[in-house]
């Protein structure tokens, strides 16, 4: 009895998905078809461009990283209960602390630098955090707004600091100056290559392991959820929402700071304008597919990447199909698996036998 | 004539399995029109499933409904409605922030416009309103209503939709004794008026005091039916745990040094109404102290005060020769405090989480990095000790009964042997044998010389514990008891404010 429901426990986070994604792409080929163009053949193009060869898998990957650093930046402070909209900029001033690091001390310290640089970027990230956090502890402001305006003032600071201040000298493209090459971080594209995937996508994964252990094994992570699932009765028991509040957020910032690891350490080697790219934003999407869960947010990461690198390979070697035909796919998936994400669960569950809860 | 001879509703060999559960196994079931049928059993016997099935919420894997006569298979509650079988759950379906008349029109707005719906829901209420005492003023909002008058809105729905079957799921759980017995009056005027009520609960006094005919159901299976007035609560009692009931054994108090210490407690709410006024206890090591008192005259602030979730006004707590305001929960809880909630559901567990995750909550000796398996061994003894079924320490809290998620929190408050435990309501909505269960482990927990504070609704669970019993009347304590010579009727004097001892 108990390892049938472990097994229902497990086999149902997993299908459910599936499910999902399934008619997700078969919807998607429906409107390929309707663009004029033969979804089996979009279907092939999109397969061989995202995993079809080392380089394609290479690219995939690293978009990936990006995911799975966003997904993971909204699902951890949505375990205690608080929805994450400000990856974006969090993001964005985490790429700004990294570089001050790399352009200021990377000539100085060498390797030591990139170490710097990373924690650098999660420190970044979780200070942008913070503010909407604060707000929520003292004024009881609500994260969704205020996470989301935090990114608009990101967004001018940063407009102003690299366009104004960090601008290399001479230049008319909003970038700083290259990093130094000690302060890159450790490129992997020789492995699957040729690509920008770096030692951020094993960084990745490792914190998606490290997130996992700190919801599920760690004291702190045991009373942010008690805080997500019922405020009231995590008080009562004498923890504090305040800091767990606080703890959950600024942990959010710092996953989503780590974006400029992989873009701009790993990838740019330069700060550069807008470089988040709605990464945070995708984040939500991730985590909507992942359930909030860190091996479903590094599963839905790499489809995401794999949509993303492969959609570009389609809206090449396909002339109906469009960049913009892409976007429609990627919001189809995100349609199933969000908003219509219980459309099979109790078919499934039914399937599954699993006890009818009363 | 033949109409008046067919039962209102009858249920033959009613089947349902949850997995390899029998939560109903063949039960029949007939309800006479015009009478009060009770529908008695421990928690988990199988009561709600059968009422829901009765409801269309649950369709029986087996069996027959007849309605009237006629075989009904109800897909959905609705059509159970449209067949005349209302429902009035434990926990009320109203909209708070509208008042009685809109409550009564939800889903009877009838036509584009509001004024048919309106003048047919006035219509009910002054055709149907006419439960013990005032009558409910249409325009006043539901949030603004005493618990009781919210369970006459429910009825006063059920009925506005058409029910003559009408199934009350522990409708008295939440009532104060004066509102069950005006419950009960108005039950009757309904069966006499034609009407067939059936009365799902576990109190068993209720069911003697207003019944007519009752059905005993243990385990899944029907195990006995009475007429009302062949039977008592006692051989009620024994066919529902299947033995007969043992009343706790009570030593003699050996009352240790003073623990708990409140004076002039004053508590204001958010509006600035005053909730205590200059309350002033004390409560010795050894000992059980009651507060008695009518629902919302300060014990839930008593309570918040003592455990650290409201900050008073003025006055001192000390527990142990230790001021306890100032300082924060967990703080508290490190000097010894224990709390059983009022409401487990709300502050007492976090119902998405697993048993052994509850049992971790509050207890500050968790360590940083939890260790599995050790606090799954540790969650099963308890459940041994607790008779918590079933003993699966990683199911989710909300699939237990309520008794069982009752006595897990009992069981993770008690564990850690409180210097003073505060208990509201330890047995609310719990069946005869965890609540016998419950009684015993605070006794025990009184004998080994901590101090109990319990604040109950339930005056048989005072007179069973209580050494000393203070009554709490409009946020003043009204005055001291002692069970040995005080009598029922002096306490109900103290309660509705009428008297000072």
């Amino acid at each position: 009895m108990r390892v049938g429901a472990t097994l229902l426990r497990w086999a149902e986070p997993l299908l459910v998905p599936l499910a999902n994604i399934a008619a997700a792409l078969l919807l998607s080929g429906l409107v390929v078809l309707a663009a004029g163009a033969d979804p089996f053949a979009a279907m092939a193009v999109l397969l061989r461009g995202s995993l079809g060869d080392p380089a394609s898998l290479g690219y995939t990957l690293y978009y990936a990283t990006n995911f799975i650093f966003t997904g993971l930046a909204v699902a951890l402070p949505f375990h205690a209960g608080l929805f994450n909209i400000g990856g974006e900029g969090q993001a964005y001033v985490g790429g700004l602390f990294a570089s001050l690091v790399c352009l200021f001390l990377g000539p100085v310290f060498g390797w030591l630098a990139v170490p710097l640089a990373v924690l650098a970027a999660a420190a970044g990230g979780a200070l942008w955090a913070l503010g909407p956090a604060w707000l929520r502890v003292a004024r009881g402001s609500h994260v969704v707004i205020t996470t989301i305006m935090f990114n608009f003032i990101a967004s001018a600071l940063m407009t102003f600091l690299i366009v104004k201040v960090l601008i290399a000298p001479g230049q008319s493209a909003p970038e700083s100056v290259p990093f130094v090459e000690s302060a890159w971080m450790p490129s992997l594209g020789h492995l699957l290559g040729p690509s920008p995937l770096n030692l951020s996508f094993p960084l990745a994964l490792l914190l998606a392991t490290a997130v996992w252990v700190f919801l599920r094994r760690m004291r702190a992570g045991f009373e942010l959820r008690a805080v997500g699932a019922n405020p009231e009765a995590a008080r009562a028991a004498g923890i504090s929402v305040a800091r767990a509040t606080v703890l959950a957020l600024g942990l959010g910032g710092a996953l989503a700071g780590l974006i400029a690891v992989n873009e701009l350490m790993g990838a740019q080697h330069r700060l550069l304008l807008e470089f988040p790219a709605g990464y945070g934003f995708m984040g939500i999407a991730v985590a909507l597919v992942g359930r909030n869960h860190p091996l479903g947010i590094v599963l839905a990461a790499i489809f995401f990447g794999a949509l993303y690198q492969g959609g570009t390979e389609l809206s090449f070697d396909l002339p109906q199909v469009t960049r913009d035909l892409v976007v429609v796919i990627e919001g189809l998936a995100i349609l199933f698996c969000g908003a219509l994400e219980n459309l099979f669960r109790r078919r499934i569950a039914t399937w599954l036998g699993k006890e009818a809860r009363t | 004539m033949s109409e008046r001879r067919t039962p209102a509703a009858e249920l033959r060999g009613i089947e349902k399995r949850f997995g390899p559960v029998r939560a109903n196994r063949s039960i029949s079931l007939t309800l006479a029109r015009g009478s009060i049928h009770g529908l008695v059993g421990e928690n988990g016997a199988g009561k709600s499933t059968l009422a829901q099935i009765l409801y269309g919420y649950l369709r029986p894997d087996a069996g027959e409904i007849r309605i009237g006569g006629r075989p009904v298979a109800f897909g959905s509650p609705r059509d159970a409605i449209a067949a005349g079988v209302g429902m009035v759950h434990q926990h009320f379906m109203l909209v708070e922030p509208m008042t009685v008349l809109e409550n009564l029109m939800l889903g009877r707005e009838a036509g584009l416009g509001l004024a048919e719906g309106r003048a047919s829901a006035l219509a009910t209420l002054a055709r149907l309103d006419r439960g013990g005492g005032t009558a409910l003023d249409p325009e006043a909002k539901v949030e603004n209503l005493p618990i009781g008058s919210k369970q006459r809105v429910e009825i006063l729905k059920a009925l506005h939709r058409g029910a003559e079957i009408l199934i009350l799921d522990e409708p008295t759980a939440v009532l104060t004794p004066l509102e069950a017995t005006a419950l009960f009056g108005e039950l009757r005027a309904l069966a006499e008026h034609g009407k067939t009520i059936l009365l799902v609960t576990h109190r068993l006094r209720e069911v003697i005091e207003v019944t007519d005919a009752v059905t005993v159901l243990r385990q899944g299976e029907v195990v006995a039916e009475r007429q009302t007035r062949d039977t008592d609560a006692a051989e009620l009692a024994e066919l529902m745990i299947g033995r007969s009931p043992s009343p706790p054994q009570r030593r003699p108090a050996r009352l240790g040094p003073l623990r708990l210490e409140i004076r002039e407690l004053t508590v204001r709410d958010g509006a600035g109404i005053l909730r205590l006024d200059r309350a002033s206890l004390a409560v010795r090591g050894g000992e059980i102290v009651a507060i008695a008192g009518v629902a919302g005259n300060g014990q839930s602030e008593l309570i918040e005060s003592l455990v650290g979730l409201t900050a008073p006004e003025s006055g001192s707590i000390r527990l142990d020769d230790v001021e306890l305001i100032g300082l924060t929960v967990r703080e508290r809880r490190l000097r010894g405090l224990g709390h059983v909630a009022e409401d487990r559901l709300r502050l007492g567990a976090v119902a998405d989480f697993s048993a052994v995750e509850n049992a971790l909550l509050g207890c500050e000796q968790v360590p940083q990095f939890l260790r599995r398996a050790a606090n799954a061994g540790a969650l099963e003894a308890a459940m041994a000790a607790y008779d918590v079924r079933p003993a699966e320490p990683e199911r989710h809290f909300a699939r237990f009964s309520g008794g069982n998620q009752q006595k897990l929190v009992v069981a993770r408050e008690l564990g850690r042997t409180p210097a003073l435990l505060v208990a509201g309501q330890p047995t609310r909505g719990v069946d005869v044998g965890a609540a016998e269960l419950i009684h015993n482990r605070l006794l025990e927990l009184r004998d080994a010389g901590s101090a109990i504070l319990l604040i109950s609704a339930d005056l048989e669970e005072i007179w069973l514990l209580a050494d000393r019993i203070l009554v709490l009347c409009g946020g003043r304590i009204a005055g001291e008891l002692t069970p040995e010579t005080a009598d029922e009727r002096q306490l109900g004097l103290l309660m509705a404010g009428a008297a000072s001892a």
